[in-house]
Parts: structure tokens; sequence; C-alpha cells
């Protein structure tokens, strides 16, 4: 690709919004993502005794709900992200493909 | 009698706990057992089909790209199932099925660190893997730096994270053959070293890709089936499931001589965290090995390649981390199942108590238990085929490394004579194939339990860090790049020889003398490769370093757009 068309392309307003919306939604989903493993983590490091702790008379423990719901957050939060991505997000690259190709 | 049995298959259950944290990803050490004919029956319809599916490949691949990349003509769905079928190895399947049936919660703790790499993939690399790449991830990481010593340092990651797997794979592959099959050691090892050669030297990437497509359709749904056996018989209430496991863990106890009170503690501690994680170093070290390994691994990075767009690429790793965080809720009632069904029944427990074949046999014995001979048979062919799948695409990414990285773009500067890339890629998948033989056979009955996870800690030290910081810092350089990675490389190796896996499991030091105390060296790694990324390519102001930079603008647009990408996927 010449250069004068990155240039071209990176002083187009959509491209910018693209980049500024598509890579704070990206870095948003990632920190989430990071609290939630190492949070988990580090609950088991340090308060092993919450997560063996029974919810009711049976022998269910917290533990069990949280490591699948951090499996199930896991899929839905990639789920959320290629979403946005394969819709709004595309169609902003390509109104920005089609001003650069024009 | 009964309770003698049982109180042995604790003991053995108990000597069988994974000393070393990823220990439950290696199948190791097994005795052979008599020849299973179903398995062997239904593993041969298995390689027939994928020998009739590497024929029709093999007509379709003519070019470097059709190699390498099944021409990018693989869609997000089918690759979403190959990339499932690269991460589902038969030793994880395996692995960890036996762990939860060993130290029931642990088991899910592991299962959960090779699930969330994939969303940061997703959110910061996929797409700008799949704009900026064409065969191999040093494509992408060399964008715009000088192609010699960055291609060369992508590829030696690339060959020593594809070696510490195969490895690990190869020796599995021997282990696992011998107790499901009944066939010698080296029979297994020369069999998928054999395979694999055909599937990848004639059908490339189209046919690795289908073989590992069939085989995770295969392994999900032999897992589903063994689930809903298991969630059938307690009329699908997990607490009835949990709750008998509870009771046969403390039955299990009490026959090992614990007092009543003892017992109901040991029952109910597989409900919640045990040993696995300790101090809470190892425990974010080891979290970020997997993490970040999962987006360093060149094997997976290489399928982002083979699907035609980036909405392809984000399908891919939508429905792969999908079908891997199902397969690890599946592994968990499997592990579960495995407790009620094969540690209660004396049929699956040899003459000294212990689990025929050992703890990894915890999966093999409950298809057993609840679908019979046939199932058995089912559940081994997928665990060789397995096996086969995830050799065949390891080789793949080795040989592109050689191939496309070192002869095509260093040795021939880009320029390589027609035809000769994909003869030389050719040339070292034969080279690989047998090297992958020759280990295989020369590690038997050797301590590699910490095999996968230097891979990983290596994938997450030395390929990430560089792949990361040339796709998203303008300022990073050409001697900023490689100086880190090689400092991520080399920590991890060295800090995974002195840790308490390697300098106490395998080479025989003392318990407690390992100088690196902490069971993964990612934390350390990690941090010294970017920081050596950041500091070398803050002081680097040569000529080279210059040209790094301004090309940062170009490849950031392509990077996000896509635009200059299309002529490189139109194969």
């Amino acid at each position: 690709m010449q250069d004068n068309l990155a240039e071209r392309i990176a002083a187009d307003p959509n491209y910018q919004s693209l980049k500024a919306k598509r890579s704070r939604y990206g870095w948003i989903l990632t920190i989430a993502m990071l609290i939630v493993y190492y949070g988990y983590i580090l609950l088991i490091a340090f308060d092993k005794e919450m997560l063996a702790a029974r919810i009711g008379d049976g022998v269910m423990t917290w533990g069990i709900p949280l490591g699948f719901g951090v499996i199930i957050f896991t899929i839905i939060i990639t789920g959320v992200y290629v979403r946005r991505a394969n819709g709004e997000f595309d169609e902003l690259s390509e109104k920005v493909r089609r001003e650069a190709l024009k | 009698m009964n309770h003698n049995i049982l109180r042995k298959g604790l003991l053995a259950a108990a000597l069988a706990v994974p000393g070393s944290a990823m220990a439950a990803d290696v199948i190791q050490g097994a005795e052979k057992q008599a020849t299973n004919w179903t398995a062997i029956t239904m593993f041969a319809a298995f390689v027939l089909a994928t020998l009739y599916i590497t024929k029709w490949a093999a007509a379709k691949t003519k070019s470097a790209a059709d190699f390498y990349t099944a021409g990018g003509g693989i869609t997000g769905f089918q690759n979403g199932l190959a990339i499932a079928g690269d991460y589902m190895s038969a030793a994880s399947f395996l692995g960890i099925s036996a762990a939860v049936m060993i130290s029931g919660y642990d088991g899910l703790i592991y299962s959960i660190g090779f699930l969330v790499g994939w969303p940061i993939l997703t959110f910061l690399m996929a797409e700008r893997l799949r704009n900026l790449g064409r065969f191999t991830f040093a494509d992408v990481a060399a964008f715009r730096f000088a192609q010699t010593p960055v291609r060369i340092f992508a590829a030696s990651g690339t060959l020593v994270v594809v070696a510490f797997y195969l490895i690990a794979q190869m020796v599995g592959a021997g282990s696992l053959i011998q107790l499901l099959f009944g066939l010698d050691y080296w029979i297994a090892v020369v069999i998928v070293g054999a395979l694999m050669m055909i599937y990848v030297l004639f059908g490339g990437m189209t046919a690795t890709t289908w073989v590992q497509i069939i085989k995770a359709c295969l392994l999900l749904g032999g897992a589903s089936f063994m689930s809903f056996m298991v969630m059938w018989h307690y009329g699908f209430s997990p607490e009835a499931m949990f709750a008998d496991a509870v009771r046969v863990k403390a039955e299990l106890a009490t026959a090992g001589g614990k007092t009543a009170e003892e017992a109901a503690v040991a029952g109910q501690s597989i409900m919640g965290p045990g040993t696995f994680i300790k101090d809470p170093i190892s425990a974010i070290s080891f979290g970020m090995a997997l993490m970040f390994g999962t987006a360093g691994l060149p094997h997976i990075l290489m399928r982002f390649f083979t699907v035609p767009s980036a909405k392809e690429a984000r399908k891919s790793v939508m429905w792969a981390t999908g079908w891997i965080g199902y397969f690890y809720l599946l592994t968990f009632i499997i592990g579960f199942g495995a407790i009620t069904f094969v540690l209660t029944n004396p049929e699956f427990l040899d003459g000294s108590g212990a689990l025929v074949g050992g703890s990894n046999m915890a999966a093999v014995h409950l298809a057993q238990a609840v679908g019979g001979n046939v199932f058995l048979g089912f559940i081994s062919a997928v665990a060789f085929a397995t096996i086969l799948a995830v050799v065949a695409g390891l080789t793949l990414s080795g040989a592109s490394a050689v191939s496309h990285d070192l002869y095509a773009t260093v040795i021939k500067n880009g320029n390589p004579a027609p035809g000769s890339e994909l003869r030389v890629s050719r040339i070292t998948t034969l080279v690989l194939g047998l090297v992958a033989v020759v280990l295989g056979i020369a590690f038997k009955n050797q301590n590699i339990a910490f095999m996968v996870s230097l891979a990983f800690a290596v994938a997450a030290s030395a390929n990430f860090p560089v792949l990361f910081m040339s796709v998203l810092w303008k300022d990073c350089t050409t001697k900023g790049a490689v100086t880190g990675g090689f400092l991520g490389l080399i920590s991890s190796v060295v800090l995974t020889i002195l840790s308490p896996s390697v300098w106490e499991a395998t080479l025989g030091n003392p318990a407690g003398s390992a100088p690196f105390p902490y069971t993964s060296p990612a934390l350390f790694s990690m941090t010294l490769a970017f920081l050596g990324i950041w500091i070398v390519s803050k002081m680097d102001n040569g000529a080279r370093a210059r040209i790094d930079r301004a090309g940062y603008l170009a490849q950031q647009v392509r990077s996000e757009t896509g635009i200059g990408a299309s002529e490189a996927s139109s194969h």
C-alpha cells in the first residue's frame, strides 16, 4: 500500500472514529476479562473457604456456580465483542474502504 | 473385599495426584493392555476417511498458499471447529477429567485457565493478525521491521514451542495407544508420525483442517454423550450428582481408615479449591502463561490466515471459544461421573486396587460404564485421532516457520524460485516427522509433565510480547522486538529448568532445592520481554529505527481496515 493512500485513510474521520471506538471497546472488554479471571484466581489464593462454603443444605458450594460463571462469562464476552465488531465496526470499515478506493 | 478394593483405589488415586500443576495435560507411563479390536477397527475407519479427504485435498494443494492456509477458503464456523480441535488435545480430555476425578474442583480451576486467553486474542489480536499476515505470525511481527532478524526470532519461537508441544503429544500417543489399543509404544509413535506426514505432505492445510474438524466433532459428540448419560442417571440434577460423588469420596476415605468426621471433610473437599493454587505468585504467573500463551501459540495463530476476511476470523474465535468452553464444562461432568461410576466399580480397578491403566483412564472407563464396549472403542479411537490431528497442526506450523520465514524470506530475500518454497516445506515436514518419532521414542518413560507448560510459557513470553508490541506500539523497533523477544524466550526456558517441575521432578534434585520456586516463569519472563522491547526500542535511534517507526502508520491503517490485505488473501 502506498504511503499517500495510508495517509489519506488516516485523515478520514470515519477511520478515526472506527479506530477510536473499536480500540476503546476492545480494551474495556480486555480489562473486564482480566478482572474477572484474576479476581477469581486471587479469590482462590486468598480465600479458599469462601468458595468451599455451601450454598444451602446440600453439598453445592459457591465455587461451582462461580467457576461455571467464569466459563460462561468468557464465552458471552467474546460473543458480545464479535457481534458489535461484525456489525457496527465492519459497516464503518466498509465506509472507509469505499472512501479510500474510489 | 469391596472395601479393601475401594481403599486401595483411593490410595492409588491419591498417589496419582499431579505433582506439577501441568501434569494433567500430559499422558505418560501407562502399561500395555490387551489388544482392543473394536477400538482399532473404529480408528481404522477414521484413518480411511481422513486419507480420502487427504486425497481430495491434495488435488487442491498446488501453491504455497494452498499448503499453508488452504487458499484462505475456510469459513469462520469451520475454522472455529478446527481451532477448538487444535486446542482440545487428548491429554486435555483425559488429563482434565482425571484431575477432576482425583481432586474435584481443582480440575475446573485448571481448565478455566486454558479458556480465558481466547477473549484477549479476539479483542486485541484476531482481526489485526488476519489483516496483516499471510502465512505465519512472523508476517505480522515483521511487517514493518527488518525481515531477517525478526523472522529468525519468530522461527526460533515457533520451533521451540512446536518441539516441546510435539514431544508431549508423541509421548502421550505412545502411552495412550499401548493402553487403549494394546499396541507397542513404538508402533503407536510410528503410526502417528507416518499418518501425520501423509496428511501434511499431500493435503497441507486443507487436509489438516478437515482432519481437525472431524476429530473435533467426534470428540465433542462423544463427550456430550457421556455427560448426558451421567446427568440422566441423576435425573439432570447437578446437586444429586455432586452429592453422590461426595458420598463416594467420603466412603473411600472411611475405607482408608479415616474417622467419620475426617471422611466427611474429605468428601466435601472435592467441592472447593484444594492444593492446586498454592501461593498467589504461582497462581498469577501460571494464569498469565495460559492466558497469553494462547495468543502466542504458532499453530493457533496460523489458523487466522485460513479464513477469507477479518469478519470470518472473528467468527472463528467466537465459535472456538464456545466449543472449548462447552468442552471444559463436559470434562467437569465426566470427571464427577468417573468418581461415581468408575471409582465404585471393582471392574475398573486392577489387582492392586488402582484404576486399570492409571488415573488418566478415568474418561475411558466411564465410556465403558455408560456406553458399553462399542462406545469404549469409539472413545479410544477418538483419543488417538485427537493426538494425530494435533500433531499434524503442529508440524504444519513448524514447517511454515522453516520454509516461509527462514528459507523464502531470510535465505532467498523474499524471492524464492517458483515452487521451491513448497518443496522446502514438504522436506521440512518429513524432517519434523522423523524428529518427532525419534524424540517420541527417546522420551519414553521420561517425566515430561513440564513440556506443555513450557510451550505455553515460551509462547506467552516470546511470541506474544513481540506480536503485541509490533502491532500496537508505534515506537517499537527491530532491535527492541528482537532483543525483548529473545530475552523472553531464553528466560522462560531457563526459569522452567530451574523450577521444581524440571529441577526436582525431572532432574532428580532433592525436593525444595529448585532455585526458582514458582510453578510458571511467565510473570517474570513476560515482564522481562516487555521491558526489553520497551527499553531497547526507546534507546534505539539508528537509521533502521527511523524506518521502523515511519512504517507504523501504514501498518496501522492496514491492521484496522484490511485495505491492502485483500491482495494477500486472494491467492
